[in-house]
C-alpha cells in the first residue's frame, strides 16, 4: 500500500515540477511552485525526515512563495525582454535532465549502509536532556554552525534594507498593498492569526523532544504577523525603532552571551551549564524564534521607505 | 585550547550591537575599535603559531571532532588572517568620517564617510573570513562562504545605483550558484565517509576508498569555489561588480573577499585531497590560472575606466595563485616549498596593493568627477599622493622590486624552471608584461602636463584629493612592497601545522 502511495506521489512530484517549468505566465508558475513545495514535504515526511518536512513547507513553499508572489506584482504586465530563442527551453531541458543523471549516478554510487554520525549523536544525546536528535545537534553538538546561521539571517535582512533609498534606513516598509484590505482579508487576519500564534509556538515548544523547533517556529509566527499586516489589523514597524532592533538582535545575540557565559559555566565556549541544559537550550530557542520570526518578516516586507515627514 | 580563534571569530560581531542600536558616528568608532581589536587577536594568533612552532586549536562546545566542530590555525591560515584583518582596518579607516567631513561643502562632493550598513558589512566581513581561515569542517566552511557572500554582496549596491543593482544580482547569483555546487560536494562526502572533518576525512581519502565520487565530490566544491572566486571561466560577475562599487567596497571586495575560496581551493586540494588526486586536478587549475592571466590582461588593456581596468587586473591576478597548483603537489621537495610560499605571497602582495590601487582610483574619481582614462590627462598635479598609492601598487602587479609582487612572481619562476614547466614560466613573464601594460598606460596618463589634454576642452579641476585618505591608500601600496623585503626562500611559517591533524590539539 505504502509502495502504492510512495509511487503516486512520485509522479504527482514530477508532474508538479514540469507544471512549474511549463506554465507560460509568472504568476500561475509561482503559484503551482507553491503547491509543489507541499508535496515536496510530504516527500520528505515518507522519508522519516519531518523536521525537513515542516521546513520546506515554511520556508521553500511558505516565505518563498510570499516573496515570489510579490515579485510578480511589482513586474509589468507585459514582458520587456522579447521572447528567448526558441532553442533555449530544449536545450535547458537537456542541461538539467544530465545534470539529475549524473547526480543519480553519483548518489547510487555511495555505500550502502549510508556511513553516519547518528550513533553518536544518539550516544551524546542523554547528556543533554533533549529527545529531538535534531534539536541536538542543531543546538548542542553543531551549535557553532546555527549560531552563525542566525548572523547570515540578520545580515540577509541587512542586505534587504540596504535596497532603501535613505542610507541611515528610517521609516516604516509600504504596506503589502495599496489599498486598504477588503473585509474578507481583515476578517480572515482576526480568525487565523491567533490559531496560527498557538501552532507556532506549539512548534517550538515540541521541537526539543520532536519534530519541529525555532526555524519552522518563527516562519509560523512571521507568516501571522503578515496576515495581520495584510488584514490592517496592525501597521508595518518602523525599521529605526529601537525595540525592533532589539528583537532582531536577541537571537543571535543572546546565543552568543550563552556562549560566552559556557566559558564561566562549563569552562568551554559554547558549552552548556551542566544539570541546566535543557532550559538554557529553550531559552536560546525562545529568543532565536522571536529573531527568525522578526527577520524573515521584515525581508518580506521589503526595504523601509525613507523617514516619515511629521 | 586557545580562546583567540574562538574571539577572532566572535569579536567582529559584537561590533554590530552599537552599529544597530546606537547613533551612526558611535557605532562607527565601535566598529572601527573592533577592526582594530581583530588586528590584535590575528596578530596574537600569528605570533603564538610562530612562537610555538604548531597550530592552534579549540573544540566548540568540548565535543570533540567529528561529532563536535573545531577550529584551528595553522601558519597558512594565520599569515592570512592578519593580512586580511589589517586590510579590513585600513579600508575601515578610509571609510570613515573624516575631520571636517561634517561640513557641507565635503558632503557636497560626495566624499562623507560611508553609511552605518557599511560598516556592518565590515564587520561581518572580518567574522567570515576568519571563520572561513579557522574552520576545520566542511559545512562550518559552507556557513562561511555563506556569511561571505551575505555580506559582500550588498557592498556592491550600498549607493542603490541601477547597474549597482545588476551587478548585484548577477554577483548574487554566480555566488549562490557556487555554494549550491559546493553543499552538493559536501553532500557526497557526508554519505561517503560519515564525517566532515578535514583532518578525518584527509585520513579517509588517502586510503583511496571513495573512488570516482570522491572526485566528483571535490570536483563540485572546487567548481563552487571558482565561481566564487571568479576564477576563469567564471569570472563574467567580478568585473561590473568590482568596478561598480564605491571605492572602499571595491577594496575590500578585490582584496580580501575572493581570497577566502581561492583560500578554501588551496585547503582543498593540499590539505583533503590525496596527492595522487591533486597531482591530476592541479594542471587543471594552473590552465584556468594561465587562462585568467592572459585572457583578463588583454581585455584590462582595453579599457577605458580606470575602475573596469583595475577589476579585470584581478581577474587576472587571480590566476597566479592558481599556477602554483602542479607546482606546489609534485612532490619535489624545495621546489614545491617554493612554489607554495610564492603562491601565498601573491596572495598577501595582491591584497595590499589592489586595495590601495581601488582606494587611490576612488580618490581619482572623486576629484576629477570621472574616471575614464582619456579625461585623466594631468591628474597627478591634483592627486599625486592617490597617483603615487597607485603607481607603487601598481609595481607589485607588474613584479618589479622591490614589491611583494616581484618576490612571489620570482619564486613561482624558478619554481616552474626548476620543474621544467616552461609554460608555466611563460605565462608568469607574460602576465607581467600585461601588468606592465595597464598600470602603466594609467601612469603616463596621470603624469602628463595638464596642457595637452586641451583638445577635450577642459583643464583640471579646482578640487584636490583628500589628503588623509590618500595617506591611506599610500600606506597599503607601501605594505605591498614590504612583503618584497622577504628573503627569497621557502617561509617555514606557512609549513607550520601541515599535514592537518588534530593530535595534540583536542583537550
Amino acid at each position: 500500500m505504502s509502495l502504492v502511495f510512495d509511487a503516486v506521489l512520485c509522479l504527482v512530484l514530477l508532474a508538479g515540477a514540469l507544471g512549474v517549468v511549463t506554465t507560460g505566465a509568472a504568476r500561475p508558475a509561482v503559484i503551482a511552485f507553491i503547491g509543489y513545495g507541499l508535496l515536496l514535504g510530504l516527500a520528505w515526511v515518507r522519508l522519516a525526515a519531518v523536521d525537513v518536512a515542516l521546513t520546506e513547507i515554511a520556508i521553500g513553499s511558505g516565505i518563498s512563495g510570499v516573496v515570489l508572489l510579490r515579485c510578480v506584482r511589482a513586474l509589468p504586465a507585459e514582458p520587456l525582454t522579447p521572447a528567448p530563442n526558441r532553442m533555449l527551453k530544449p536545450l535547458a531541458a537537456v542541461v538539467s535532465i544530465t545534470i539529475a543523471a549524473a547526480l543519480a549516478a553519483v548518489v547510487l554510487a555511495l555505500p550502502e549502509p549510508a556511513p553516519s554520525r547518528a550513533a553518536d549523536v544518539a550516544a551524546a544525546l542523554p547528556a543533554t536532556d533533549l529527545g529531538n536528535p535534531v534539536t541536538g545537534v542543531l543546538l548542542v553538538f553543531r551549535a557553532l554552525d546555527t549560531l552563525l546561521e542566525k548572523v547570515v539571517l540578520l545580515l540577509s535582512l541587512v542586505g534587504v534594507w540596504a535596497l532603501s533609498r535613505d542610507p541611515a534606513c528610517r521609516g516604516r516598509p509600504a504596506p503589502l498593498s495599496p489599498e486598504p484590505a477588503p473585509a474578507p482579508s481583515a476578517f480572515l487576519a482576526r480568525v487565523l492569526a491567533p490559531i496560527g500564534v498557538l501552532v507556532g509556538l506549539y512548534l517550538l515548544w515540541a521541537g526539543a523532544d520532536h519534530p519541529g523547533g525555532a526555524f519552522q517556529s518563527g516562519a509560523v509566527l512571521a507568516a501571522m504577523g503578515l496576515l495581520l499586516v495584510m488584514g490592517d489589523q496592525i501597521r508595518t514597524p518602523a525599521a529605526e525603532s529601537r525595540g525592533l532592533r532589539l528583537l532582531l538582535l536577541a537571537g543571535p545575540f543572546g546565543f552568543l552571551a550563552v556562549g560566552f557565559a559556557g566559558w564561566a559555566t562549563a569552562g568551554v565556549f559554547l558549552g552548556y551549564p551542566p544539570g541546566a541544559e535543557k532550559a538554557v537550550i529553550i531559552a536560546v530557542e525562545v529568543a532565536i524564534t522571536v529573531s527568525i520570526a522578526v527577520t524573515l518578516g521584515l525581508i518580506v516586507l521589503g526595504p523601509p521607505a525613507g523617514e516619515e515627514r511629521p | 585550547m586557545s580562546a583567540l580563534l574562538v574571539l577572532a571569530i566572535t569579536a567582529p560581531l559584537l561590533g554590530l550591537v552599537p552599529l544597530l542600536l546606537l547613533g551612526p558616528r558611535t557605532g562607527e568608532r565601535a566598529a572601527l575599535g573592533m577592526l582594530a581589536v581583530n588586528v590584535a587577536i590575528t596578530a596574537g594568533i600569528a605570533e603564538r603559531v610562530a612562537q610555538g612552532g604548531r597550530a592552534l586549536g579549540y573544540v566548540v562546545g568540548g565535543f570533540a571532532p567529528p561529532l563536535g566542530v573545531g577550529l584551528r590555525a595553522d601558519g597558512f591560515s594565520a599569515a592570512m588572517m592578519l593580512m586580511a584583518a589589517l586590510v579590513l582596518l585600513f579600508t575601515g579607516l578610509f571609510a570613515m568620517t573624516g575631520p571636517g567631513d561634517m561640513t557641507r561643502k565635503v558632503k557636497a562632493r560626495g566624499s562623507a564617510g560611508m553609511p552605518a550598513t557599511f560598516f556592518i558589512l565590515l564587520l561581518s566581513l572580518a567574522c567570515a573570513l576568519n571563520l572561513a581561515f579557522l574552520a576545520q569542517d566542511l559545512f562550518t566552511l559552507y556557513v562561511a562562504l555563506e556569511l561571505l557572500t551575505f555580506a559582500a554582496v550588498p557592498l556592491v549596491c550600498l549607493e542603490g545605483k541601477a547597474g549597482q543593482l545588476s551587478a548585484a544580482l548577477t554577483y548574487l547569483l554566480f555566488a549562490l550558484f557556487g555554494s549550491v555546487l559546493y553543499l552538493l560536494g559536501v553532500v557526497l562526502i557526508y554519505g561517503l565517509y560519515g564525517t566532515l572533518d578535514i583532518a578525518h576525512l584527509a585520513g579517509l581519502m588517502a586510503q583511496g576508498t571513495g573512488g570516482a565520487t570522491a572526485g566528483a565530490a571535490l570536483a563540485l566544491m572546487s567548481a563552487g569555489l571558482m565561481a566564487k572566486a571568479a576564477l576563469f571561466p567564471l569570472h563574467l560577475w567580478l568585473p561590473p561588480a568590482h568596478s561598480g562599487a564605491p571605492p572602499a567596497a571595491s577594496a575590500v571586495l578585490s582584496a580580501v573577499v575572493i581570497k577566502a575560496p581561492l583560500f578554501l581551493l588551496v585547503r582543498l586540494w593540499s590539505d583533503l585531497a590525496p596527492l595522487p588526486l591533486t597531482q591530476v586536478a592541479g594542471p587543471v587549475f594552473a590552465l584556468c590560472g594561465a587562462a585568467a592571466i592572459v585572457f583578463c590582461g588583454v581585455v584590462a588593456l582595453a579599457q577605458e575606466r580606470l575602475k573596469l581596468l583595475i577589476a579585470y587586473s584581478t581577474a587576472a591576478q587571480i590566476g597566479y595563485l592558481c599556477l602554483m597548483f602542479p607546482l606546489a603537489a609534485s612532490d619535489d621537495g624545495p621546489w614545491s616549498a617554493l612554489a607554495w610560499t610564492g603562491g601565498t605571497l601573491h596572495l598577501v602582495s595582491h591584497a595590499l596593493s589592489k586595495a590601495a590601487m581601488f582606494l587611490a582610483a576612488g580618490l581619482i574619481a572623486e576629484t576629477m568627477g570621472h574616471d575614464r582614462l582619456s579625461g585623466l590627462g594631468g591628474v597627478g598635479r591634483v592627486a599625486p599622493v592617490s597617483v603615487a598609492a597607485f603607481g607603487l601598487g601598481g609595481l607589485s602587479l607588474m613584479g618589479l622590486p622591490p614589491s611583494g609582487g616581484f618576490v612571489a612572481k620570482v619564486m613561482l619562476l624558478t619554481s616552474a624552471l626548476q620543474q621544467g614547466a616552461w609554460w608555466i614560466a611563460t605565462v608568469v613573464l607574460v602576465g607581467g608584461l600585461l601588468a606592465g601594460g595597464y598600470v602603466l598606460r594609467v601612469v603616463v596618463i596621470a603624469l602628463q602636463h595638464p596642457d595637452s589634454d586641451a583638445a577635450s576642452g577642459r583643464g583640471l579641476p579646482d578640487a584636490r584629493e583628500c589628503r588623509w585618505r590618500a595617506l591611506i591608500a599610500l600606506a597599503l601600496a607601501f605594505g605591498a612592497m614590504l612583503v618584497g623585503f622577504m628573503p627569497l626562500a621557502p617561509l617555514p611559517f606557512l609549513d607550520i601545522g601541515r599535514p592537518v591533524t588534530w593530535e595534540g590539539l583536542l583537550p
